[in-house]
């Protein structure tokens, strides 16, 4: 427990002192970009990966929370930084009608349901000109003109994500979302109620994805419906993102989220457009060869060198 | 009046083209209870492997189908074998692996596609793109009409494959029940691996057939993939009776939107069928035949 204490703390150190290292403002860009999809493969995996839910409209809460923060800007003229409050509770305040119709499915279904949410929300910002602006998207002025205020905002926003996610695991809570996941007839059996339990994961969820997306738009300044409520670019990504890092596991979708960015960095320069294509045999392969992702196997591969340990069980993965 | 008959004549005929899509996916669904949500981009390889044909070699759309289904047969079928079948039997956390994995193989292929083709929109322009006849006062579209009679002819040509000849019984004895399937001596590994492939045959079909209507770029899978789980869930998993009469009904549901409300809200009521159905009637239109 306190070797774990020193390595986290360690982590967070570094976190805290990389941006002064790393000076140039294209790799503090990419860090953030890093923080920005570790928060939403975090939001994802609670409901996703712990709770079995799969959604494949994500972006739904990504895009409310981002379009929170822009419309304030576009409609009141106040700061999109009241986003970071509006976005992420109007995503929940949405989150809520969409969970109580959506879990009464199961499996494909409610990953299908979801899919349709997202596609609904796309179309109707798209279409709504007068309070959306519309396919021309909303535009703001930067507030900072360094990228340190932004990664902070950004490293706390991820570090509360991850820090909310650990304390439901470890919570009853946490043990319940697992027995959904593993198999729902036997957990109502043994008296959950899933539905519920099934909200309160859905919630803090949609709240970190809102978040995310109200910094997102904090950040780039620029949103429009076609890129934050993206099926391809954001629903599935997600996905991708935890399914490469290990589902279920607490720091898998940060990994995930750093092969993702760092991989479509590197080739962007270099390929263009076919660094979606090289990150999507990557999932392909992970997805064949190690289904429980980078994460989820590392544990297993330490299991083999620690076998005198014996700490099997030990940890909630 | 005229309007309302103009507007389900265009619904019906382009809904007999999804449909035909849709039965591909339903076929795959019934057999590897799995969705596919690379059926999109499989239509939209089929498209490209149409528009090659067009385009480089001058062979007319309808007769490129000739080249297109097989080739996707082909395709499907490594897929099956070499990903989604490896897939059986692997210990994963989370039960929709196959369905991920298929998420994974959309991505790979619409961006082999946009590698090769670019992102620019296509078209294939052929000399009766834009003619059409008349039936009463209401307008046809030659390409609508001519895909309709070609995706229904298909759909009963895969009607009589499933229920008369050995393969096609078998696809069905898998789909019903995979494990008295396999004590009764069918081979079901190669069984979903024909399923696959005949799959991505009818998408290819379908999507060559929509080719003189529809634009073709890379993403336009997206598209298809949507339109034909809603099918799918509509017409009840499994059923092609169904997915045919989903397919209708989704064709002209659009077509209404798309007059009567607005051109871009059109997609938004197909989803919001999807939903309705989804809650009150999840076994789709096979359930209430059953009845």
């Amino acid at each position: 427990m306190l070797k774990k204490f020193w390595f986290l703390s360690i982590i967070i150190i570094i976190a805290i002192i990389l941006p002064f290292i790393v000076q140039s403002s294209y790799y503090q860009h990419i860090f953030i970009l890093i923080l920005i999809w570790g928060t939403l493969g975090v939001a994802w995996n609670l409901l996703g990966g712990y709770t079995g839910q799969v959604s494949f409209g994500h972006a739904a809460f990504f895009g409310l929370g981002a379009y929170g923060a822009g419309l304030l800007a576009f409609h009141l003229h106040i700061s999109p930084w009241w986003g970071m409050i509006v976005g992420p509770v109007a995503a929940v305040i949405i989150s809520i009608p969409i969970g109580l119709i959506c879990f009464r499915l199961r499996g494909p279904y409610f990953a299908l349901a979801m899919l349709a949410v997202g596609e609904i929300c796309r179309l109707i910002f798209t279409e709504w000109v007068p309070f959306t602006n519309g396919a021309m998207g909303i535009l703001t002025l930067t507030t900072f003109s360094s990228k340190l205020p932004y990664y902070y905002i950004g490293l706390a926003v991820l570090l509360l994500s991850i820090y909310t996610v650990y304390r439901l695991m470890a919570s009853r809570a946490g043990y319940y979302f697992v027995s959904i996941r593993e198999d729902q007839d036997t957990a109502e059996s043994l008296g959950i109620p899933t539905t519920k339990y099934k909200m309160y994961s859905l919630i803090p969820s949609a709240f970190f994805s809102g978040l995310a997306g109200a910094f997102y738009m904090n950040y780039m300044n620029y949103i429009e419906p076609s890129i934050v409520f993206s099926l391809p670019d954001v629903s599935i990504m997600i996905i991708m993102v935890v399914i490469l890092g290990g589902v279920a596991t607490l720091w898998g979708p940060l990994i995930g989220a750093i092969i993702y960015v760092v991989l479509s960095e590197l080739f962007r320069s270099s390929l263009g457009s076919a660094h979606l294509l090289v990150f999507g045999v990557i999932v392909c392969l992970v997805i064949m060869y190690m289904p429980n992702g980078v994460m989820g196997e590392a544990n297993k591969i330490k299991k083999l060198f620690r076998r005198k340990g014996a700490h099997i069980g030990s940890e909630m993965t | 009046m005229s309007l309302f008959w103009q507007t389900l004549i265009c619904g019906l005929l382009l809904g007999g083209m999804y449909a035909l899509i849709a039965i591909g996916m339903t076929l795959i669904m019934g057999v590897m209870k799995i969705i596919n949500l690379a059926h999109g981009a499989l239509v939209m390889v089929g498209m490209y492997v149409t528009y090659i044909c067009f385009h480089y070699w001058g062979i007319d759309p309808y007769a490129a189908l000739f080249i297109s289904m097989p080739a996707l047969f082909f395709l499907g079928c490594l897929i099956q074998k070499y990903s989604i079948n490896t897939l059986i039997g692997k210990e994963s956390i989370l039960p929709e692996n196959q369905v991920l994995l298929t998420v994974g193989i959309m991505l790979v292929l619409t961006e082999t596609m946009r590698l090769i083709f670019g992102s620019d929109y296509k078209s294939v322009h052929t000399s009766y793109t834009g003619s059409s006849f008349f039936v009463g006062d209401v307008s046809v579209s030659i390409p609508m009409a001519i895909g309709f009679v070609i995706a229904m002819v298909f759909t009963y040509a895969l009607h009589v494959f499933l229920t008369k000849s050995d393969i096609g019984r078998s696809i069905r004895a898998t789909a019903q029940d995979k494990e008295a399937a396999i004590l009764m001596g069918v081979n079901a590994n190669k069984i979903t691996i024909i399923t696959f492939g005949l799959g991505s045959a009818l998408a290819a079909g379908g999507g060559t057939l929509l080719i003189p209507i529809y634009y073709l770029f890379p993403d336009i899978g997206h598209t298809f993939v949507a339109k034909s789980f809603i099918i799918t869930i509509l017409g009840g998993m499994g059923s092609t009776m169904g997915a045919l009469f989903g397919g209708l009904t989704l064709g002209i549901a659009e077509s209404f939107g798309a007059t009567y409300i607005s051109m871009g809200l059109k997609d938004v009521v197909g989803f919001v069928i999807f939903i309705i159905v989804l809650l009150f009637l999840p076994g789709g239109f096979k359930s209430l035949t059953k009845r």
